[in-house]
């Protein structure tokens, strides 16, 4: 399905709850309304014609210490029946929790797991909320713009 | 002893015999340090523990396999367990996670033990000089060979484990288990932080 053909489907289903859209080097971005995203990943999936089986990942970005909202969770989804592909965005702020996609997709339980690791975005609802790849200990989230390279402590 | 081809050899081959025993004392008793003949048979059979962590893991099976075989080295297997192994080789970057892993692996080892540290990031951090990299495995454990290369090729790290056989036949037996090499500690201050970090 063409992007503009997905983007009116989700506008006229969920118009007020969508913040920004994008269309760029053919490929479409959607930023949605933190408390609005389980639905909206739900529509996405069950939707004939839609059919996004495929969550290929689940990222944060950083856009800066100063910026309000702070972070951005990035959603990146396939189709496998239909070929075709989408980005969904979030935008919150540090204490602000995100509701956790996990009941829609298995895939997103690891993903976002990295991303509270990372960036310290808290998932509501999530099953296992806790680092993944630095030790379970260590305090920080890497990823941060201000969190230096080479870290606090060697 | 030359094979021969005709039966009236056989007399010859006798006369030949008895000449090579009279001059080799008949292959009798052979006299030695007890320290020498130690640390020859430690060196021509050290068996080492795998321990591929990442990259320079391929290039240690280069090492192993019939190109640049070990085994005519006397590492002849590598152990699974670190209590049957005799040198541990640590190959790949060692992480914040996995260097306690590494000490307790390193531990439970039985003396004598060596440790080769191969390639740049075992050895000093390699190109990951950030948060979740060890700089240097010798943080956490004492490193008897370097090895330099991203990855080293086979040939350096068999070279490495001859020059680790050249260190263990000069060493003396209490000096390998009293005086290991040094393990480095923290070098770098903890980072400050800046007025504007939260």
């Amino acid at each position: 399905m063409d992007n503009q053909q997905q983007l009116e489907i989700l506008r006229d289903r969920f118009g007020p709850e969508i913040v920004e859209w994008k269309e760029q080097w053919g490929e479409l971005t959607v930023v949605v309304k933190p408390e609005a995203i389980v639905r909206v990943c739900e529509f996405l999936r069950d939707e004939p014609g839609l059919e996004y089986n495929f969550l290929s990942s689940v990222t944060g970005v950083d856009l800066g210490v100063d910026a309000n909202p702070r972070f951005e969770v990035v959603y990146h989804l396939y189709s496998i029946p239909q070929r075709h592909r989408i980005r969904l965005k979030v935008r919150v702020n540090e204490d602000q929790p995100v509701p956790t996609v996990t009941g829609v997709w298995k895939a997103a339980d690891w993903y976002e797991r990295e991303t509270y690791d990372f960036f310290g975005v808290t998932f509501e609802g999530h099953p296992n909320l806790r680092r993944i790849m630095m030790p379970d200990d260590y305090e920080g989230h890497p990823l941060r713009k201000d969190f230096p390279l080479r870290g606090y402590r060697r | 002893m030359m094979m021969s081809d005709t039966p009236m050899d056989e007399e010859q081959r006798q006369q030949q015999l008895a000449e090579a025993q009279s001059k080799s004392g008949q292959m009798g008793i052979l006299t030695a340090r007890f320290e020498d003949l130690i640390q020859w048979a430690r060196k021509s059979s050290m068996w080492p523990m795998q321990f591929g962590l990442a990259c320079c893991a391929i290039e240690m099976m280069g090492m192993i396999s019939s190109r640049n075989d070990i085994a005519r080295f006397g590492a002849e297997v590598f152990r699974g367990s670190p209590r049957q192994a005799d040198v541990m080789i640590v190959a790949g970057r060692v992480s914040q996670k996995m260097a306690p892993v590494v000490k307790h692996l390193y531990d439970q080892m039985a003396e004598p033990k060596w440790v080769i540290s191969m390639g740049v990031c075992a050895s000093a951090g390699g190109m990951f000089d950030n948060y979740a990299i060890v700089q240097g495995v010798d943080h956490v454990i004492p490193v008897d060979i370097y090895v330099p290369g991203c990855p080293p090729r086979p040939e350096m790290l068999l070279y490495a484990m001859m020059k680790l056989q050249e260190k263990i036949e000069r060493q003396r037996m209490h000096e390998q288990i009293e005086q290991k090499p040094k393990v480095q500690t923290r070098t770098e201050p903890i980072f400050p932080k800046k007025a504007y970090m939260k």
